[in-house]
């Protein structure tokens, strides 16, 4: 399996996790001012560079328990709550996205460019401050230094490594099956027709040479699919048509998003086995990543930010409803860990962090200067 | 993981991440087991062997994600398997190996390994086994070859298959076969159909 798949997942992940954090933040009417710092400053923290440098480092994947405590400690980087229930929801809905987005790619080197769709995306969101778009910007680079040289096999590679860890996810998402993109058992729709892939001929032409080489023959056959050769390549640079719509925002206001969860997985049993591992494992499997986003103690600005909670579903009835209902294989039960029980990690972690100053103009509101510290939450 | 016929005997070849292993055909033993040399690869790059095909009477051939194939001889009986030569033609991952399933015609080889970069090469197997002809990649991977009365057939991953004559490498056909990358060939040796 490949060891280069971890950026990849975790960036497009979070990619997705903003696109719906913003359709619910504006879907709630949240004031415009939180909204923002909330987005801001979950992208300031995704994109720290420490945790940039950890996250790119060749490692194998984390498991799913890993990955999902990653994101909860992520979500709550700011002043913004979120209850079991909706960040279940959240996370559900974000992995389906990548997982469609996966699956649907034409070559397996476009998952570069679903990558950056969400890069754009986030670069969009951030446009009013420049410090956290120099960071997208470091990212960026390293994104295209890392995988741009790759070959199609080794990107292949990847692929399969990230479809491995979404196997028998089969949550449907009511996006996907209003579209038709998503069958009632969970499983995607595959398209027959469109461009083909950069790189292939429109299926149905075969062609004879003699021993010399020389063409001699063409002979044509039909197929049930209706292909068409793509006009041109994404853009593999830092500012370019990605051509590509896989990984753009799909979510808008008027479209508020739901997962079905009953009778979603038809493997049951493997997710039922998955969280039968004991939590000893799972502790162990906490590694720097997570410590790093939650370890440590938040300074809470002097201005007047309160926090609020974010509500993933429609009502608060709906979101009670759902965390009663939600059936007990598919539930992620997240553990919490103490990181601040180790002093001198802390010690070193706050030193670190400490040193990272974000220097950004002051907002009129008024909020003392913003320390990356304050931008960790402990949990 | 593959079934390997030998006149002999027939063995369950494994491949994964960390080796190969080799089970009699009833599953019942492992008769052999090779560790793959991680020192050979460089950093971040993955280590595993891909590729398992009988050849020659008495030899099983894997590949490795350095692009190196590893040729196995083996004895009529018992768990004596030596590596009998280091193949290392390839410079990308190998993707897979075919052996003739047929009647190979004279001069056009026994076996053809294919790599991540479309490199093809076609072996006629031995105590030394010899490099008969190398097809040079067109810009695409190749996932998956067969080798049928020195024709070789070439899957690739943009879609097309390719049938190359084994002795010259010379591409005799081009067939637009797939939107997509096609991840296995498999050939009716009876009929000559893929």
């Amino acid at each position: 399996m490949s060891l280069r798949t971890l950026p990849l997942l975790f960036l497009n992940l979070g990619g997705e996790m903003l696109y719906i954090l913003d359709q619910r933040l504006r879907a709630q009417s949240i004031p415009g001012e939180k909204a923002r710092k909330v987005m801001n400053d979950i992208i300031t923290t995704m994109f720290n560079k420490k945790f940039m440098e950890e996250l790119f480092k060749p490692q194998e994947l984390y498991s799913k328990k890993a990955l999902r405590t990653v994101y909860d400690r992520l979500a709550h980087a700011s002043i913004m709550r979120l209850n079991q229930a909706s960040m279940d929801k959240l996370y559900d809905l974000m992995t389906m996205a990548f997982k469609y987005q996966v699956l649907l790619c034409p070559r397996p080197k476009d998952i570069l460019l679903v990558t950056f769709n969400h890069l754009d995306a986030i670069k969009d969101f951030i446009q009013d401050a420049p410090g956290i778009l120099n960071q997208v910007d470091e990212t960026f680079r390293q994104l295209i230094d890392t995988y741009c040289g790759l070959s199609a096999g080794e990107f292949q590679l990847i692929r399969q490594t990230l479809l491995v860890f979404f196997q028998d996810m089969h949550i449907r998402v009511s996006i996907f099956l209003k579209d038709k993109v998503q069958n009632s058992n969970g499983r995607f729709v595959l398209p027959i027709s469109g461009p083909v892939p950069w790189g292939t001929e429109v299926p149905g032409l075969i062609r004879m040479f003699n021993h010399s080489g020389n063409e001699v023959k063409r002979t044509e056959f039909t197929t049930d699919g209706n292909y068409v050769t793509p006009q041109r390549e994404g853009s593999f640079e830092l500012y370019g048509d990605r051509v590509l719509k896989l990984g753009t925002n799909m979510y808008s206001v008027s479209r508020p998003v739901e997962t079905h969860m009953s009778g979603s997985s038809k493997n049951l049993a493997s997710h039922a086995k998955e969280n039968r591992v004991p939590n000893l494992l799972a502790k162990e499997e906490l590694n720097f990543l997570a410590r790093l986003l939650g370890g440590l103690e938040v300074k809470k600005p002097a201005g007047s930010e309160t926090g609020f909670r974010l509500n993933l579903f429609t009502t608060d009835e709906e979101e009670e409803h759902a965390a009663l209902t939600r059936p007990e294989e598919l539930s992620y039960k997240v553990i919490n860990i103490e990181a601040t029980q180790e002093p001198g990690r802390q010690a070193e972690l706050s030193r670190i962090l400490g040193e990272l100053e974000v220097t950004e103009p002051r907002p009129a509101s008024g909020e003392k200067g913003e320390d990356l510290l304050a931008l960790m939450d402990a949990l | 993981a593959a079934w390997c016929v030998l006149p002999s005997r027939v063995l369950l070849v494994l491949t994964s991440q960390k080796g190969i292993q080799m089970y009699e055909s009833d599953g019942s033993i492992m008769v052999y087991w090779h560790a793959l040399d991680v020192g050979e690869h460089p950093p971040a790059q993955a280590v595993f062997a891909r590729g398992i095909a009988a050849a020659g009477g008495h030899f099983i051939c894997v590949g490795t994600s350095s692009g190196s194939v590893l040729v196995f001889d083996i004895p009529p009986k018992g768990t004596n398997v030596t590596v009998s030569e280091v193949l290392e033609e390839h410079r990308d991952a190998i993707t897979d190996i075919a052996s003739e399933l047929g009647q190979a015609p004279a001069g056009a080889g026994d076996v053809v390994t294919a790599d991540d970069a479309g490199t093809l090469c076609v072996w006629s197997s031995g105590e030394e086994f010899t490099l008969l002809s190398k097809i040079l990649a067109f810009g695409c991977s190749c996932s998956s070859v067969k080798l049928w009365q020195g024709i070789v057939a070439a899957g690739y991953g943009n879609g097309q298959i390719r049938l190359y004559e084994a002795a010259s490498g010379v591409l005799r056909a081009e067939v637009n076969a797939h939107a997509r990358w096609i991840y296995a060939l498999d050939l009716a040796p009876q009929t000559g159909k893929v």
